[in-house]
């Protein structure tokens, strides 16, 4: 009775990691088969069903092409998934890495990294964004390039913020004592522990890069039309919003739950991950 | 002559405090705490010192600078007559296989995200000490020697009580077949009978393993009956070192004095109700002169306020740092 | 005769938890008499500090408490709750182990000793401020009128022991519970602190509740004592005869888990195992799993606390056997 008691928790997955691993994995499953889901070609125009309000035959509506809706939302799941992913996977990366080297050596390197974060976090970052992307030209792989060379100071700091915590635990000195070198130390057993906080803010970047990949493909800087995306998707519809407004609508219903796909996903590993004491 | 295996040779260590700009350009000194003072001490082949002292005596730090856990400031650390106080790299991490630390906190000591299978193959694999297929043959002998179940091996940290984890922490140590253990206040986190559970495997493990060991600890009760020798520290300095048994019989040193009077002793009938020691701890930023337990103590003359006492002998491997030849060890009160 | 002052009996405390009840306080029974002092000792989760807090219901919302606390012939547990923050720093005063959680960090010390004098005593106040430096005079606090100014920061572990002492003797209580006040200080800062508490007994003839799990500091300081084992008292009498004749395994494993003088570089009488934990507290007596005098009965039936004469009461179904092993204290 009781080792059941006890079991319980551990076993059990929590819920909002179920919930939220259930949205992402239907997010993915689309953005890898969008073929199989859509009923049609999202860029094929008709031009006899202009800004149609959804009905059987295009349950979502059509657009002022007369694209239809719903096709569209399903392949930019392509889209926007890659931009979730790849305008923060190098982000995180590298500065996960970088914020742990930084965590553990301390002193000046530390003292001068700090500079270096309040520099950049100085400047608003979808102002700083839309600067590098002017300058490299408009287009997903300068905008991935654009939102990493910000990114990676947020995940840094707070991988290092929670790297000098655990270095004051019994354990890194342990890790010393037994003659372990730093790499060792630094990787097998800090950063375990430490990465937790950076994996938990990874998932709700990866929403905001959605919403930023929108704000830019809305912006004209980011993917460009006539490509399925869905902030292209909101900005084509916004002229028509009073009298279709379908066409902005649901793809911004798409945003939203994918948005709330990752926060979930986020609290749901936040706990799975905690350290049991 | 027994062998002196380790030995500190008058090492100091400051612990600097943040050196603000504004106290720079003033021209004002770093702020230090002072950790150790010149401590120095020798530890023989087999044998197990005590080193003891109230919380701020510089006892933890010491430990871990013999481990070379932390840089000395000064002084020299001596392992088998060779200086390894600047050891680097591949040669240090040989001298820590060869001297191990066990820690205070069973809850922070150990990874986890490790399971006690994982703790020692790491060991054992990092040093090299058996081949790959002889390893979980190794860890099985590890958990019997500190008396853990076989299956302890695959499972996590957590789910071990205090005692177990210091005795997981005790199998690391011993994992990569030291000579010297330092145990820096091993049980003091544990319920009084789960101390005496450990307190008795680590003297069974020292005589059958033929260890070194430097155990240090606030409870003189428990130093006492674990050394053979004891080194007693105040404010980052020695102030009496000598064999266990002649310290506790005649203290040389008005602070050892005043320690084994402040211990409440387990026995009802021995009662007293006179306070051993007066005032507090001086603190180690700003340290007095002179004799540092001068402040505190009911002998000082006007010496001891100027003449800083150095070690000097008071019996064969005893030694004590007082101006003092002999005092009453009943007095312990100013009689104002 | 002495008289009791404070008479708890069959007092239980339950928490709820996702498993159920956890009863951390199982029908424990206790006097305390006129300017004694009484010694609760057991190891963590013996329910010590839970009977302690109880005794004044300082404890989170949801712990059920059961049973009688009869002080100057009424019952705590039953009294208002103006009544029994009336009782509460007022006849009856508490310390604590971390006197820095304990005290109020962001006010003066004056502020906490004359906030007390206010809710507690008729002076006005010039009567409080001159009653704060008389109250720091006497728990040894020196430069009283200075300090008095000072943060809790400001002092020592010590010194904020003597603080807390004094904010509770601002009321004169006549009964003081210190719940493991010296654990966190130093050997010769424990043994001033000790001295103090009992000079104070002495002096204001106040009745003193030691919870503990320091055997030394029992021996040092009480005059009875009982032993507490997963919830429930296992043993009790007085210091002197406790020690020298432990009537049960628990308190004889206890005392000879102690280092001793005399015995250097030798085995520990220890005890294997380690205490249970609320959830997972075994069926018959409690401490049978780590008992070496445990039979069949041990397992099944849970020995009752019986008197052996006045003053002493155990709750072991091999008393006579434990006796007969006689005390590990020389």
């Amino acid at each position: 009775m009781s080792v059941l008691v006890r079991l319980r928790p551990a076993t059990r997955l929590p819920r909002p990691l179920i919930a939220g691993g259930a949205i992402i994995g239907a997010c993915l499953i689309l953005a890898i088969f969008p073929q199989l889901f859509a009923p049609y070609d999202p860029l094929k125009m008709d031009y006899v069903a202009l800004n149609q309000a959804p009905s059987w035959a295009h349950p979502f509506g059509t657009d002022n092409f007369g694209r239809d809706v719903l096709s569209r939302i399903i392949f930019a799941y392509r889209i926007d998934m890659q931009i979730a992913i790849f305008a923060t996977v190098f982000a995180f990366t590298f500065g996960t890495l970088l914020g742990a080297l930084v965590g553990y050596a301390g002193g000046r390197i530390e003292a001068l990294f700090g500079r270096v974060v309040d520099a950049i976090i100085t400047f608003p970052f979808l102002v700083l964004v839309i600067a590098i992307v002017s300058v490299l030209g408009p287009g997903l792989v300068n905008m991935y390039i654009a939102v990493s060379v910000v990114g990676w100071v947020f995940y840094a700091r707070i991988t290092a913020a929670e790297i000098k915590v655990q270095k004051r635990l019994d354990y890194a000195d342990a890790g010393r004592a037994m003659g372990y070198t730093h790499f060792r130390i630094i990787f097998r057993h800090l950063l375990p522990n430490a990465i937790t906080p950076a994996v938990v803010y990874w998932m709700t970047d990866m929403a905001l890069a959605i919403l930023l990949g929108s704000s830019l493909g809305y912006l004209g800087l980011g993917a460009q039309p006539p490509a399925a995306e869905w902030g292209v998707q909101i900005a084509d519809g916004k002229n028509f919003m009073t009298t279709a407004w379908w066409s902005s609508v649901f793809p911004g219903f798409a945003i939203v739950t994918t948005g709330l796909g990752f926060s979930l996903l986020g609290d749901g590993l936040a706990e799975v991950l905690r350290t049991r004491k | 002559m027994t062998d002196i295996i380790l030995s500190a040779q008058n090492v100091s260590k400051e612990f600097l405090f943040p050196h603000s700009i504004l106290a720079r350009i003033r021209g004002e000194p770093p702020r230090a705490v002072h950790a150790l003072n010149g401590v120095s001490l020798d530890i023989a082949k087999g044998e197990t010192l005590g080193i003891v002292g109230e919380s701020g005596c510089g006892k933890s730090t010491l430990a871990r600078c013999l481990v070379r856990l932390h840089e000395t400031d000064g002084g020299r650390i001596m392992f088998e007559g060779a200086d390894v106080s600047h050891l680097q790299g591949p040669a240090r991490r040989t001298f820590n296989r060869r001297v191990q630390m066990i820690f205070q906190d069973p809850y922070s000591s150990l990874n986890p995200r490790m399971t006690v299978r994982q703790i020692l193959s790491e060991a054992l694999r990092v040093h090299r000490m058996r081949p790959a297929a002889q390893i979980d043959a190794r860890i099985a002998e590890l958990l019997d020697l500190v008396r853990l179940s076989p299956d302890a091996a695959n499972r996590y940290p957590h789910e071990f009580s205090g005692g177990q984890r210091q005795r997981i922490g005790i199998a690391r140590a011993l994992s990569v077949e030291p000579e010297v253990l330092v145990a820096d206040e091993l049980v003091s986190a544990l319920d009084v009978s789960v101390q005496a559970q450990v307190v008795n495997l680590l003297l069974e493990l020292q005589d059958r393993l033929h260890l070194t060991v430097v155990f240090v600890a606030h409870d003189l009760r428990l130093v006492r009956h674990i050394s053979h020798r004891v080194a007693v520290m105040y404010l980052g300095t020695v102030v009496e070192n000598g064999p266990t048994a002649e310290i506790f019989a005649h203290p040389n040193h008005p602070y050892t004095n005043a320690l084994l009077r402040a211990a409440p002793e387990v026995n009802p009938t021995r009662r007293t109700r006179t306070v051993a020691a007066r005032g507090e701890l001086p603190s180690p930023i700003n340290l007095p002169s002179g004799c540092l337990f001068h402040t505190r103590c009911p002998h000082a003359m006007d010496r001891c306020r100027t003449e800083v006492p150095v070690l000097r002998a008071f019996g064969k491997n005893h030694v004590a740092a007082c101006h003092l030849d002999t005092f009453d060890p009943t007095v312990t009160k100013d009689t104002k | 005769m002495t008289d009791t002052v404070l008479s708890v009996r069959n007092l239980t405390t339950s928490f709820r938890s996702a498993a159920g009840p956890l009863t951390a306080v199982n029908d424990v029974s206790f006097d305390v008499r006129q300017g004694e002092v009484m010694g609760l000792v057991g190891e963590s989760g013996s329910g010590k500090s839970v009977t302690l807090r109880s005794i004044m219901r300082l404890l989170p919302r949801g712990a059920q408490i059961g049973g009688t606390v009869t002080w100057a012939g009424q019952d705590l547990l039953k009294l208002s709750d103006a009544g029994i923050r009336a009782v509460r720093g007022g006849q009856i005063s508490m310390i604590f182990q971390e006197p820095m959680t304990a005290l109020n960090p962001v006010l003066p010390i004056r502020i906490q000793i004359t906030e007390n004098l206010r809710a507690h005593t008729d002076l006005d106040a010039n009567g409080r401020a001159a009653r704060a430096r008389e109250l720091l005079d006497i728990v040894g606090i020196p430069d009283a009128a200075r300090r008095l100014d000072e943060f809790p920061h400001q002092f020592s572990g010590g010194m904020r022991q003597r603080a807390m002492i004094a904010i509770a003797l601002a009321s004169n209580p006549r009964l003081l519970l210190a719940d493991e006040p010296t654990t966190a200080l130093d050997v010769t800062i424990q043994d001033q602190i000790l001295n103090l508490i009992l000079d104070l007994r002495d002096e204001f003839g106040m009745s003193v509740v030691f919870v503990t799990h320091d055997l030394g500091v029992v021996a040092a300081t009480c005059d009875r004592m009982a032993v507490m084992y997963a919830g429930r008292i296992v043993e009790t009498g007085t210091v002197a005869d406790v020690f020298a004749r432990p009537n049960h395994a628990y308190t004889r494993g206890l005392l000879g888990s102690v280092p001793q003088a005399g015995a250097e570089r030798s085995m520990l009488l220890s005890i294997e195992g380690t205490p249970p934990g609320l959830a997972a507290i075994p069926p018959g007596c409690a401490f049978n799993p780590r008992c070496t005098f445990a039979g069949d009965t041990c397992r099944t039936t849970r020995p009752e606390l019986t008197s052996l004469g006045p003053d002493r009461s155990v709750a072991c179904h091999h008393n006579d056997a434990v006796v007969q092993a006689g005390s590990p204290v020389a």
